[in-house]
């Protein structure tokens, strides 16, 4: 009896390594097949740009394609700014500061993602209860600071990563 | 399904069918017993077929001509529409088949919610169908995303962000898709992968779903169990096909009015404009087929709540058979459910103008009572007017109200009318 109980148990381990070595197998396999889809290298080497702003006067703004999503860079007027940095905290579905999402001393230059933070459509400026942007697709109101104030994007419009390269360009990545 | 089993009378058809019996499966399905009192709301499984093979048929042949990269797609497309000998044609039969395809397939859904055909024992059925028809709104999306005009990139975008609303992997999920950053090249190529394979799936699925029927069977417009086979049925050769292929015609002329009198009425102008990644459309909608949960999306101020909701829409429709408590089939007998049938029959065509309306004022108030509706008829109306519900009398079998002559079978005959 324990001579034969001993056999199955034997067995029960051959078993289930080989499912469990099956299993690692089949993963390696199928990772390359999920990974491929992910981006390219060519893609990933599109990474920054430079952006020429000394054309750009005061309230107006331009957008420059970045990663294939458009920038928004708007030289904001000095009433924007005491407009975007008096709005209460309160207010605010996504709690930021107009100081956090601009650079120190460039106050006047707001460099952010143009994408929605719903489902990726893109603003248009100079629109909604909030002066700043609106989002046609499924309204979605943003201020001059470009902060969510109303609608169902839950986000405020992303920050990307840019710095001065001088005082007439912008490297955006 | 002839009792009896089926011999070949030829020599060399019974050694091949004894090898593989390819020529029983003719016997089988020739002489199926169905239903006699199937009426045309039934023909809408071969008329769906016919779609299927007409989306497969003239794909691989715009495949032929079409280029899927993101500087040539959109030419490509005019390529068919101007040099290639009938292009416009078949491209327009394939656009506006997808659509017939959908009508087709929403017919088929209601007939089936009207007449109780999800419920016990053919619940397969019903799921197996419902997968095909997810399979089918995946690939008529990708489809819609091939030409790469305005609407194309724009719905690709909004529907791909939908993934970005999954809390912490939803970023990762919507990159993958992509391929990209954003709707780019690579996601253009690959859905032009997966919009060949998908009708494949779905062919596979459409036989699995006419393998589970043809286990227990049609249902019919009585909602009752029949012997089969019986005098409640005829073989479904030539009785069915006559009638399918009757149905078919009808339906094909319709079809060729779209196709050849107004081939665009059904898309959005704005698709004829190459795809921006700069500029937004105004107004930007889904298909008509998908509108009825692009407003119950929007019908909801939270993100990630709109996508719970729309998905919610259609995966309760898989547990449907569970929902529903009641023990008669067919609302003909059903005077309470018959009601909210109909008034959810008006839910859904409201929802779905409301999705082509603009998000706000009245339009968005309607869209959050439809969207609400929706749900209560699931979850509220299905299992409670199931229980308290005084059914009427249902007949003895499907030839009883004729020979008979009672006056039950009045009433049945009357609301078939009606439907």
């Amino acid at each position: 009896m324990s001579k034969e109980e001993k056999k199955v148990n034997r067995r029960d381990f051959l078993f289930t390594a080989s499912y469990t070595v099956g299993a690692v197998g089949l993963g390696a396999v199928i990772w390359p097949l999920i990974d491929q889809m992910n981006p390219d290298k060519a893609q990933q080497a599109l990474a920054t740009t430079e952006v020429d702003i000394s054309q750009v006067e005061p309230g107006k703004s331009i957008t420059v394609l970045w990663r294939g999503k458009p920038v928004f860079l708007k030289r904001r007027t000095l009433d924007e700014i005491a407009e975007a940095r008096a709005v209460s905290m309160d207010d605010l579905p996504d709690p930021q500061k107009d100081e956090e999402r601009v650079k120190d001393g460039k106050d006047e230059w707001l460099v952010m993602l143009g994408v929605c933070t719903h489902l990726g459509c893109v603003p248009l400026k100079d629109k909604g209860d909030y002066k700043g942007w609106f989002c046609p697709c499924h309204g979605s109101h943003y201020d001059v600071s470009g902060r969510i104030r109303k609608g169902p994007a839950p986000k405020n419009m992303e920050i990307p990563k840019f710095e001065f390269v001088d005082n007439n360009t912008i490297k955006i990545g | 399904m002839s009792d009896h089993e089926y011999v070949p009378k030829s020599k060399a058809g019974k050694w091949f069918n004894d090898r593989l019996p390819l020529l029983t499966l003719g016997s089988h399905l020739t002489d199926y017993p169905t239903p006699k009192n199937l009426n045309y709301w039934w023909t809408f499984g071969g008329i769906l077929t016919f779609c299927l093979l007409t989306q497969i048929i003239t794909g691989i042949v715009l495949a032929m001509h079409y280029v899927a990269h993101a500087d040539l797609a959109f030419a490509s497309v005019e390529h068919i529409m101007r040099d290639v000998n009938y292009g416009w044609l078949i491209r327009y039969i394939h656009s506006n088949g997808a659509s017939m395809f959908f009508l087709a397939v929403y017919i088929h859904i209601f007939r089936s919610l009207f007449y109780g055909s999800y419920k016990s024992p053919r619940e397969v059925i019903w799921i197996i169908g419902l997968l095909i028809y997810l399979l089918m709104m995946a690939t008529a999306f990708m489809g819609y995303v091939l030409p790469w005009g305005q609407m194309s990139f724009w719905g690709a975008t909004v529907i791909t962000n939908l993934f970005s609303a999954i809390p912490l992997v939803g970023e990762s999920i919507t990159t993958w898709l992509w391929g990209a950053y954003s709707v780019d090249n690579p996601t253009l190529t690959r859905f032009f992968s997966l919009h060949y394979l998908m009708p494949f799936l779905i062919l596979g699925l459409v036989v699995l779903h006419i393998w589970a029927l043809h286990v227990p069977g049609n249902n019919n417009p009585v909602g009752i169990e029949i012997k089969k086979p019986s005098k409640d049925t005829v073989p479904f050769h030539p009785y069915i096909t006559i009638k399918d292929a009757f149905a078919l015609l009808m339906f094909m002329i319709l079809f060729a009015g779209f196709v050849f009198f107004t081939p665009n009425v059904l898309g959005h102008s704005d698709n004829y404009i190459p795809a921006n990644p700069l500029v937004t459309p105004a107004h930007i909608v889904p298909e008509w087929y998908l509108l009825p949960f692009y407003a119950i999306l929007r019908s909801v101020p939270d993100k990630l709540g709109g996508v719970i909701l729309m998905f919610g829409a259609i995966f309760i429709l898989f547990v449907l058979p569970w929902l529903d408590t009641s023990k008669v089939r067919s609302a003909v007998f059903r005077p309470v459910y018959r009601q909210f049938y109909w008034i959810f029959v008006a839910d859904v065509l409201m929802l779905g103008y409301m999705g082509a309306m603009p998000a706000e004022g009245i339009y968005l108030v309607l869209a959050r009572v439809g969207t609400v509706y929706y749900f209560l008829h699931f979850i509220v109306v299905m299992p409670v007017v199931g229980f308290f519900e005084k059914t009427d009398p249902i007949p003895m079998s499907i030839s009883e109200p004729v020979l008979s002559g009672g006056a039950e079978p009045a009433l049945a005959k009357k609301d078939n009318d009606k439907i």
